[in-house]
């Protein structure tokens, strides 16, 4: 566990639904969730969360700051913004799930063997060497993901589905050998370097 | 009074004059009715259809008027005439419009607008033209009962108008209820802090209007008359008693916080640190925007729960059944005394359902909420003594767990319970000329019904909560506030303000005789024969509105300007002493049998429908303006009341031959749609005795329904009419046809 969690833990001491509104996107819109609950009836993936937007709202206020952290909830949202489009208090739904995501991740609390916060992880990875993403890598390190043998496999089952790509010319196996960037790999790098300082100096403003 | 004469105008507009012999109805009028002068007009309601019947009225006597045209309900304007009766046939909503425009049909069509040319001349022909009650008010002056911020809002409105006020005060001071809270919740935008009260300077604006005055310390030991002059004894504390006469009154007795020692599982009486609103109130004053601290050791509040709905919304008993509306949003209010001066305060409201009824309260919630008050939506189970403060267990509903949680103070959002008075459906009444003043009673009556208002539902005064709320069921004395239904302040302003214009009217209304709603301008009143009355006290104790007392010998005592005008004691009446000079036994009566009853072998049965004015026969209109048709052999009579229906007129009706009786009324019961309140349960309740008349002429009790009717049945109103035809059709026609 990160010291900045600790530090997290330390300075709110139970203030959990204080401590989201500092440091959530959209955080502060929390406190105006009055549990109508049409977010959790909206939601197309909603039996599948272990909480469900409202539960996770009332959780934040009730001070539940580890359960909702660990929670895989926030990880299940795929952005189809139908919460957003009929909250009635008009809550940006999507983004402070998000922005729970995030933050949960920025913690260190985020679960480890949840597949969507490990391939948000992989995604980053490949799109930041090249500025672009390379979709043949991206595939295969999804297919490995989760080892060796499930990769091989996934794989072959994939395999008719790569050949025909292949013929159609939608895919080139010559990616593997590094793969194509944008213009200027050095600047877009230095601009994810500029905002990772910015974002560091925006949580440290905050006094984290 | 002149002679009788009756004028007949049949109207050819509106296809009336396709659809229908107009000349055959004239002879009718003529023949049957007796009219004197007969007249045909193509477009009656014009100006000059109007000023035909003018001038028959000016120059030819004519003081009783028929217009055969369209339904009483249209053109009410045109054919206002003054100084005369006039009788409405509906040949239009009540004939053409409920019938099928087919040659095979005219014959019965035709039937049907004779009769009722025959019925509205035979009411002409025995009614009377109302000459105005006799007693008249005197006085202007408005009594208002309480000075909480109900009171004081209808006397500063009363005086605004110019009519003088006096208000009566229990207590010491004027202010109330609201007077004793720290802030109250907004009334203007934005909706987002509490806010000083208007107590102070609307006491001091009471202070210095030379219109009102104030009696402080003082009940009303006993209140007599009608309205417009009402004597009211007002009586202080040490004993002196002053009469006052009074033109209108308006109870703002307001409410009594529930006592909230009777939630001892709340833990309210075992720890000082739970309290209820009012004395967070106190706390609040207290502390004059400083920490608000805890009862028990003076420690400054750093946790704060609030549970709502405690002793109220429940069945338990002791408990209230019902909500009181503001408790949500004082506690919102509640809950900013503390964010408001230290946004570090955890404050908590643990609710089951949260209503923020009126102006501000959607708005003053997400205040509350953006100062970061949380809400929990909880059942709480009970309230125990902890080693820091009272512990709260509760259920969380959201998360489906069980919390127990600590706090510095609990506070009680306890509900209202009304200042309606004594219950004078289980206080006995006084005998005729002993009176005893009871100290539970707000005004103190010396009604023959009681002392105080009567109780509709959960103690709160009979008002109706949509149609017309501020009409109790004593006339000339109007509520308003929480004692007629939980209120807020704001909306405890509005109604003070709705109730005042009520009383300035019938202040009015009283000086010249006339009637208050619903019949409102009527100026025809009950007439008693008393030498036919046999002191059975039917009228007395059946009279929604209490008007009619009792003498020591028993016989009625009518109070015209506290009658309503809508006929229960005439219908209650069994030897039929009661009456109005245009609305009698006689009038309907003698419309029904003015009514062709053919000859049994003709097989044209005929059905009386007595619908009440005020919704079945609007229905019945609104039903033939949409087209919906009815049996031919209808012939409806409309009435003031169901509560007007004497049982004579069905024993008439039946006589005379008719094949079915219809009787249609407003709702009854607890969610009343009746105008004269009781009216339609005093019909039922004779009603339901109408078959043992059957039973004596030998007859189905099928040809007597009665039901009740609201103003949208526009299509089941005309179908219980056919229904009837057709249950006529299955057990024959009356052999009561001669």
């Amino acid at each position: 566990m990160s010291n900045y969690n600790q530090e997290m833990i330390e300075k709110y001491r139970g203030n959990f639904l204080k401590e989201v509104q500092d440091n959530v996107e959209e955080g502060d819109w929390v406190k105006m969730c009055m549990q109508c609950g049409v977010c959790s009836g909206s939601c197309p993936l909603g039996p599948h969360w272990e909480h469900p937007p409202q539960e996770i709202f009332m959780m934040i206020r009730a001070g539940k700051r580890e359960e909702v952290l660990e929670s895989t909830s926030m990880w299940m949202c795929t952005s189809c913004y139908n919460c957003i489009a009929r909250c009635p208090r008009g809550l940006p739904i999507t983004h402070i799930m998000h922005g729970l995501a995030t933050y949960s991740k920025r913690l260190g609390l985020a679960p480890q063997q949840q597949p969507t916060a490990k391939f948000a992880q992989l995604f980053w990875d490949n799109l930041v060497k090249k500025g672009r993403v390379n979709e043949l890598k991206l595939g295969l390190s999804l297919y490995f993901m989760n080892g060796f043998g499930e990769g091989i496999k996934t794989s072959l089952k994939m395999k008719d589905i790569g050949l025909n790509m292949l013929k159609a010319g939608r895919m080139t196996p010559m990616e593997m050998l590094g793969g194509h960037s944008c213009k200027d790999t050095k600047g877009f790098q230095a601009m994810l370097k500029k905002a990772q300082e910015l974002e560091e100096a925006r949580i440290g403003k905050h006094g984290n | 009074m002149s002679d009788l004469k009756i004028g007949a105008y049949i109207c050819k507009g509106c296809g009336l004059g396709e659809r229908l012999d107009c000349d055959q109805l004239a002879t009718v009028a003529q023949r049957d009715g007796k009219a004197q002068v007969v007249q045909q007009h193509d477009f009656l309601c014009s100006a000059e259809g109007v000023k035909l019947i003018q001038n028959d009225i000016d120059n030819e006597g004519v003081n009783r008027v028929v217009i055969g045209a369209c339904s009483r309900r249209a053109k009410t304007e045109a054919f206002d005439f003054q100084g005369v009766n006039v009788s409405r046939c509906n040949l239009r909503e009540g004939v053409i419009w409920v019938r099928p425009d087919e040659d095979d049909m005219r014959e019965t069509t035709q039937e049907m607008a004779e009769d009722y040319i025959r019925m509205g001349c035979a009411e002409a022909k025995h009614s009377l033209i109302p000459a105005s009650a006799q007693e008249k008010g005197t006085d202007n002056t408005v009594l208002v009962v309480g000075g909480g911020i109900t009171g004081m809002t209808a006397a500063l409105e009363a005086a605004k108008t110019g009519y003088p006020v006096v208000l009566v005060e229990k207590t010491g001071e004027l202010g109330g209820y609201v007077g004793k809270m720290w802030k109250d919740v907004p009334m203007h935008a934005p909706y987002t802090d509490p806010v000083d009260t208007a107590t102070a300077a609307m006491a001091a604006e009471i202070e210095a209007n030379s219109l009102i005055t104030v009696h402080l310390n003082s009940t009303i030991s006993k209140t007599s008359g009608a309205p417009g002059r009402f004597a009211v004894d007002i009586s202080t504390e040490s004993g002196s008693t002053t009469t006052i006469n009074i033109g209108a009154i308006i109870q703002a007795s307001g409410a009594t916080p529930y006592d909230a020692s009777q939630l001892p599982e709340l833990g309210y009486g075992k720890s000082k640190d739970v309290v209820d609103r009012v004395e967070l109130e106190q706390l609040a004053i207290a502390a004059n925007g400083g920490p608000i601290k805890r009862p028990s050791d003076g420690k400054e509040v750093k946790k704060v729960t609030f549970i709502q709905c405690a002793g109220q919304r429940s069945e338990k008993e002791g408990h209230l059944n019902y909500c009181s509306g503001d408790c949500c949003l004082t506690s919102i209010k509640q809950a900013m005394y503390f964010k408001d001066q230290n946004p570090d305060i955890e404050t908590e409201i643990l609710f089951d359902d949260l209503r923020t009824p009126g102006a501000p309260g959607e708005d003053f919630y997400r205040s509350g909420q953006d100062k970061m008050v949380t809400f929990r939506k909880a059942v709480v189970s009970e309230v125990v003594g902890g080693s820091n403060g009272p512990v709260v267990k509760f259920k969380d509903k959201i998360l489906d767990e069980d919390v127990e949680e600590e706090a510095d103070l609990v506070v009680l959002a306890t509900g209202m319970v009304a200042n309606s008075g004594v219950d004078i459906d289980e206080v006995p009444q006084n005998e005729p000329g002993e009176w005893e003043v009871s100290v539970d009673s707000i005004l103190n009556l010396n009604y023959r019904q009681g002392k105080d208002l009567p109780h509709l539902k959960y103690g709160f005064n009979d008002s109706h909560f949509i149609c017309f709320p501020y009409e109790t069921r004593r006339t000339g004395i109007y509520t308003c506030g929480p004692v007629r239904r939980p209120m807020d302040t704001q909306q405890a302003i509005d109604d003070a303000t709705g109730a005042t214009l009520k009383a300035i009217q019938e202040i009015e209304n009283a000086k010249v005789g006339r009637a208050a709603h619903p019949r409102s301008g009527d100026l025809s009143y009950p007439i008693f024969r008393k030498e036919g009355c046999t002191q059975c006290k039917r009228c007395t104790v059946e009279c929604p509105f209490g008007a009619i007392d009792e003498d020591e010998k028993r016989f009625p005592v009518f109070n015209e300007s506290r009658c309503r005008r809508c006929g229960t004691c005439m219908g209650a009446c069994p030897v039929r002493v009661i009456s109005f000079e245009n609305y009698s036994c006689d009038t309907v009566g003698q419309q029904l049998k003015n009514v062709e009853i053919p000859e049994e072998w003709d097989e044209k049965p005929r059905i009386l429908v007595l619908a009440c004015e005020n919704d079945a026969y609007p229905a019945l209109d609104m039903g033939a303006q949409q087209g919906n048709h009815y049996s031919q052999w209808a012939r409806i009579i409309p009435v003031r009341c169901l509560g007007s229906v004497n049982t004579i007129w069905i024993t008439d009706a039946l006589n005379s031959g008719y094949d079915g009786v219809i009787l249609m009324g407003c709702q009854k019961g607890e969610n009343y749609q009746c105008h004269f309140v009781k009216g339609s349960e005093m019909a039922a309740v004779r009603m339901s005795k109408v078959d043992q008349t059957l039973e004596t002429l030998n007859l189905e009790k099928e040809r007597v329904e009665t039901y009740e009717v609201a103003i949208t049945d526009i299509d089941r109103a005309p179908g219980l009419i056919n229904d009837m035809a057709e249950t006529i059709e299955k057990i024959g026609l009356s052999p009561f046809k001669f």
